[in-house]
């Protein structure tokens, strides 16, 4: 009987890449319709005839050659598989509003095969991680990589008073247990989101990957001229354990990205302007802008989830008085961290000076306040409950 | 419905994954089934008899010891279903391609690495297929066996793996093969594509079954056999099973393809001491 169709396999042999032929002729044609396989590697007809058993096709020998007569498992592999979303977020229905927990690791619009294992990802919500921006905002983030080794001009002579380098030491010891807690609580998120989100996904590592840098650069700049760090305090962690303690991912990303980081937004910044050295200053200027897309993916996400369930306007309110409550009993910010950005402000010790730093200390707490308004506010608070809101954000700033 | 307790042996850790998976596609359709593993296919023959279990997959090998042993215990042995890929395989002897060896007489002297000594397709049937054409292993040349896993029938691919290289390695002059491990050997690079030339193929035989005697309760056993031939490789819950147990479907048994193997045991006397050992307990 003739067949349906004909592969010419030349001198190729089925254990060399013939098979990967083999199947993609049959893959295109009917089951039942019959492939005519020609060629002249020795093993050829002991391995079509293997080859044809183990993937369910007939191996039908025929004085005319070999024939393979094409059976349906081929297809039924494919069966109950299904697309999961679309690639490219802008796609109508790309991302869906609640992703299979068997899509698993599998890449957003991929064909996912029925039958894979059922993953645990607990953020597998649209509207618990999801913003329109986040892929914007990984764009922005991949570019903005900066190489601490190179982006920063360590080499560049400078000679602070040393009450003012250790005001310096003192800040960056601040600022590493800070960032510490700023890498761990995305990190910990990540691992929750389901990886349908990718963009969101993406967001987090790299924003875990932005805080390894502030850290490792923070902690350099401390040890430039000195060969001790400062004073970490019961207060300032008590603060940070509460941010790491929370379980919600809204109410953390509230409490860490809009609250805390966009207070440190204005700390940053602040001692930009009043740095003492062009070390300081570039660290300070590079890790800012860094945080703005931190705080503009917490903006974001949570400006969406509260736009379709309003209900989170009181539990992240709920959120910033427990975490006050928590904290009433503590010291807030250390008497060492507020004195050393006094210093820094200040320039030196002389009293007109400190008078100049002590005012532009108590400036940066208003700012500090105003911009967590203006944010609360951009969120959809209410004034008031904006301002009151701030007034019990964390003393340690973060 | 009572149970229907099943034995199979236990050549590989995935053998426990296999029947699970089944028990549940089983209890879907409200059969009780259950299963025994036997570290080897004599002690589930044996069981098989001794009234243990109700169905045994059986190798080729198992099943003739079960059909002739059955008579001795006034029983009657079925073979009811097997995997499409226990059809017509068949078994390939390899040389060396640049050997001088290029017919079966040229195997006179040679060593002759064959896999595990109880299994079908690596040493049975290959050597069958040599003594048909006139040279008798043993007397006219020299049986290397690669002794793997005696008692799971060459079950285990591990003794084939061995003696291809042994081949290569030039321990021994030819080595017995199934066909797809020759093809599964090429793509893996234990024999490098070109290294080997086929010297002979064995006629197509068959493989495993689901054995059962005539004792066996006939409605548990009409329900086990719907249900796997209702299996479907289009079906999620039960297509990885599938792949592990390596068929695309289950078909109907038949017998006929186990002749071959019936004569070459009896050339060499493989199974006798065993049946021997049975009669008298």
């Amino acid at each position: 009987m003739a067949a349906d169709e004909r592969l010419e396999l030349g001198d190729l042999g089925m254990d060399e890449g013939g098979d990967l032929l083999v199947r993609r002729a049959l893959r295109v044609m009917a089951p039942g319709a019959t492939l005519e396989i020609v060629g002249v590697a020795p093993a050829l007809e002991v391995h079509v005839r293997a080859f044809a058993r183990s993937e369910g096709h007939a191996f039908e020998p025929s004085p005319a050659g070999l024939h393979v007569r094409r059976g349906a498992a081929v297809d039924a592999r494919h069966v109950g598989a299904v697309r999961a979303g679309w690639p490219s977020p802008r796609d109508e229905g790309a991302v869906s509003e609640h992703p299979d927990p068997r899509w698993g690791l599998a890449a957003r619009g991929a064909l996912v095969e029925a039958g894979a294992p059922s993953y645990a990802f607990s953020l597998g919500r649209k509207d618990e991680v999801w913003a329109d921006e986040a892929a914007g905002l990984y764009a922005q983030a991949a570019a903005a990589q900066w190489d601490p080794a190179t982006a920063i001009p360590w080499a560049t002579p400078f000679d602070n008073a040393p009450e003012v380098e250790d005001a310096i030491v003192q800040i960056m010891t601040y600022l590493i247990e800070n960032e510490t807690a700023a890498l761990l609580v995305p990190a910990r998120f990540l691992a929750r989101v389901h990886p349908h989100f990718r963009e969101v996904m993406q967001l987090l590592a790299i924003q875990a990957a932005d805080e390894a840098r502030h850290i490792e650069v923070f902690t350099r700049r401390a040890l430039l001229r000195r060969t001790e760090l400062g004073l970490s305090t019961a207060g300032g962690q008590s603060s940070l354990q509460t941010l790491i303690d929370e379980p919600d991912f809204a109410l953390a990303s509230f409490l860490l990205s809009v609250l805390g980081e966009g207070t440190f937004l204005s700390l940053l910044w602040f001692i930009h302007a009043h740095a003492p050295d062009p070390v300081t200053r570039e660290v300070m200027r590079l890790a800012a802008q860094d945080e703005a897309r931190h705080v503009a993916f917490g903006l974001a996400h949570l400006g969406r989830h509260l736009g379709r369930d309003p209900s989170l306007f009181d539990r992240l309110a709920a959120a910033v008085e427990r975490r006050h409550d928590a904290l009433r009993h503590t010291a807030g910010l250390n008497a060492e961290v507020w004195d050393a950005l006094l210093v820094v402000a200040a320039g030196s010790l002389s009293p007109d000076a400190i008078r100049r730093g002590h005012l532009a200390v108590i400036g940066l707490v208003t700012e500090m306040d105003d911009r967590r308004r203006g944010r609360l506010v951009r969120l959809g608070f209410p004034r008031a409950r904006a301002e009151a809101l701030s007034s019990l954000h964390t003393r340690n700033f973060m | 419905m009572k149970t229907i307790l099943m034995g199979a042996v236990a050549y590989d850790p995935k053998v426990v994954t296999i029947w699970e998976g089944f028990r549940e596609h089983f209890a879907k359709g409200g059969l009780d089934f259950d299963f025994v593993l036997y570290s080897n296919y004599e002690r589930q023959v044996a069981a098989h008899l001794d009234g243990h279990i109700h169905v045994a997959w059986n190798s080729p090998l198992a099943w003739i010891q079960t059909e002739r042993a059955a008579p001795g215990r006034k029983r009657r042995a079925e073979a009811i279903l097997m995997r499409d890929s226990d059809c017509d395989l068949t078994s390939v002897i390899v040389v060396r391609a640049d050997s001088p060896i290029h017919g079966i007489a040229d195997l006179r002297g040679k060593k002759i690495g064959v896999g595990a000594s109880d299994s079908p397709q690596a040493t049975l049937l290959p050597l069958w297929h040599i003594a048909k054409n006139g040279i008798d292993p043993y007397g006219d040349a020299e049986v290397v066996r690669h002794d793997l896993l005696v008692g799971k029938h060459g079950d285990h691919v591990g003794g084939e793996r061995v003696a291809c290289q042994a081949l290569l390695a030039g321990h021994v002059d030819a080595a017995c093969i199934i066909d797809g491990n020759h093809l599964a050997f090429g793509k893996d690079g234990t024999l490098p594509p070109g290294s080997t030339r086929i010297l002979a193929q064995t006629g197509a035989y068959d493989h495993c079954n689901f054995t059962i005697l005539d004792d066996a309760p006939k409605k548990r056993v009409a329900r086990f056999k719907e249900l796997l031939l209702a299996m479907t490789y289009e079906d999620p819950a039960v297509r990885a099973l599938m792949d592990l147990e390596g068929l695309k479907a289950w078909k109907v048994g038949r017998t006929g393809g186990y002749a071959d193997l019936a004569a070459a045991i009896d050339r060499f006397g493989t199974i006798e001491p065993f049946l021997a050992e049975l009669a008298k307990a």
